[in-house]
């Protein structure tokens, strides 16, 4: 493409594209996603597209578009972030920082699936692992630990309570905390969630 | 040329010590013969996960993983991690970080509130890319007793030890790197090719613990190429990947029994498990012989017929 090829384009994508959505993009840094011109570079070289419903191509549109239909759609969600798309795109778009940022607004929203909440909620903030080896169910792993040679809990926040402390007071200074105990009582409420 | 000076900081995730235990001890075994400092990074988290906890709150992932960084700041050294999931968190935050002073400081503003700050003067590294850049292929070859005669390995990379190639340490290549056929040729072992070797193996990306299905369906897809291509054991550098292929081999044989005839029964281990072997290190240190009666853990698909095959070839 010549240069003034893709002046003319990035002029008319930039005043095309204007709602909520792409505003909180733009707000993160993204602003790039103005510039994708639909090749479908991304949904051809996707491989969860090839066995699922989505289609990156098209989760972009839809942001550009502000059809905010897409975050409540399961499909985002299944993304392996392989960086595929995000190699490939002829316009240099982090395609997959657009899909975690899409699912982040999601979140947000309150669009979250029961398993990814739970590992959030009762995993990741409780121990500040996301793979846990306290508790009586992951006895085993401690004796596998031992059988290596290893001391029953590894040397990370499992054997530093301060250290899940600092972790937690991070996660609550950052308002993480307070979404989930947002989205908990969401859940509780109207059973809003991914379709 | 002397690298026994070389010290880093262990960072150890989720996955590995709590799941793998035999990947740590291979990582830490293998750098002790090298002569290489491992030191703990006490109190380190969760990195945080890059394909859960990042999709859930971008702010979190960073300032988690920036208190970790820290951690080995304050030992002024690079943070190691043997996890492609850690590396890609570590080293995206550290890449990002660098790129965006405001952002820094904000960052920097909330770990103040723990005492701790963070300047960015020490690059991530992954077990791989030590072994590989920081000691070179020449250097660890001194170090190899053993090498297998005939044991056909199919290498899978994994995405985020490549990938986003900008924010990697391999030249930006992403299509076909070689640094992990490299090192496992080191053994005298002969990396086969097989279709799509660059392929995901499903697991990140938050999919396992979303979809497991779909998760599975990746995996299915490397491990009926795998098959074909006719390996006699998959070498991974990511545990997360690993657990995939090893856990998830059995939720494959399960879920597409129809489909795939015979159920998959394909050894996988970790790159510092077979370099250890051919340096000489005990395999049941190793974690290559079962030396427990623990039920259900890893390893979830038998080593058996990888140990029956280099018995006579370890010599
Ligand atoms: S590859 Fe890039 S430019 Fe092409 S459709 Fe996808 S995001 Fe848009
Ligand atoms: S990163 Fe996600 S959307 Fe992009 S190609 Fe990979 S699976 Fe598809």
């Amino acid at each position: 493409m010549n240069s003034k090829t893709e002046e003319v384009l990035r002029k008319d994508i930039r005043k095309s594209y204007n709602n909520k959505l792409i505003q909180k993009f733009i707000n993160a840094g993204l602003e790039e996603i103005r510039a994708c011109i639909n090749c479908g570079t991304c949904t051809g070289s996707c491989p969860s597209g090839k066995r699922t419903a989505l289609r990156v191509r098209s989760a972009i549109k839809k942001a550009l578009d502000g059809d905010e239909s897409i975050l409540k759609d399961k499909d985002i969600w299944f993304c392996s972030t392989c960086y595929y798309c995000y190699e490939r795109c002829p316009r240099n778009i982090p395609v997959t920082d657009m899909i975690i940022k899409l699912r982040n607004i999601a979140v947000e929203e309150g669009y979250i699936l029961d398993n990814h909440f739970d590992l959030a909620y009762n995993v990741f903030y409780k121990t500040c692992h996301a793979i846990s080896a306290i508790g009586e169910n992951n006895k085993k792993w401690r004796e596998l630990r031992e059988s290596y040679d290893l001391p029953s809990l590894p040397p990370t926040v499992h054997s530093y309570p301060e250290a899940v402390k600092e972790c937690q007071k991070l996660m609550r200074e950052v308002k993480f905390k307070q979404l989930l105990d947002k989205i908990k009582k969401k859940k509780k409420k109207d059973n809003k969630n991914i379709k | 040329m002397n690298k026994s000076a070389l010290k880093y900081g262990f960072f150890l995730g989720c996955v590995i010590p709590n799941r793998y235990p035999m990947i740590e001890r291979s990582i830490r075994d293998v750098f002790e013969e090298l002569n290489i400092e491992l030191i703990d990074l006490a109190g380190a988290s969760c990195c945080p996960a890059p394909g859960v906890f990042r999709s859930f709150h971008i702010l979190t992932w960073l300032v988690i993983a920036a208190r970790n960084l820290s951690l080995s700041e304050e030992l002024k050294v690079s943070p190691v991690t043997g996890c492609n999931g850690c590396y890609g968190t570590l080293r995206d935050v550290w890449y990002d970080l660098e790129h965006d002073p405001q952002l820094k400081m904000k960052v920097n503003e909330e770990l103040r509130k723990i005492g701790k700050s963070y300047t960015g003067k020490y690059e991530p590294k992954h077990v791989v890319q030590v072994l590989y850049q920081d000691l070179g292929l020449d250097y660890l070859k001194d170090y190899i007793k053993y090498k297998f005669s005939d044991l056909k390995v199919a290498v899978h990379y994994g995405c985020h030890i490549i990938k986003p190639s900008i924010k990697r340490p391999w030249n930006k290549e992403y299509e076909s790197p070689t640094f992990l056929d490299e090192l496992v040729e080191l053994t005298g072992a002969k990396s086969i090719d097989y279709k799509d070797k660059y392929l995901c193996c499903g697991a990140g990306g938050a999919l396992r613990s979303g979809f497991n299905e779909v998760a599975a369906d990746f995996t299915k897809e490397k491990l009926i190429n795998i098959r074909k291509a006719k390996a006699d054991i998959i070498i991974t550098c990511c545990p997360f990947c690993q657990l995939q292929f090893d856990l998830g081999q059995k939720e494959v044989s399960n879920i597409f029994r129809d489909e795939i005839k015979k159920p998959f029964t394909i050894p996988v281990i970790y790159i510092t498990q077979l370099i250890g072997l051919s340096m000489g290190i005990d395999p049941n240190r190793l974690g290559l012989i079962k030396n427990h009666n623990i039920k259900d853990v890893s390893p979830f698909i038998s080593l058996d017929p990888f140990l029956k095959l280099i018995k006579k070839q370890l010599i």
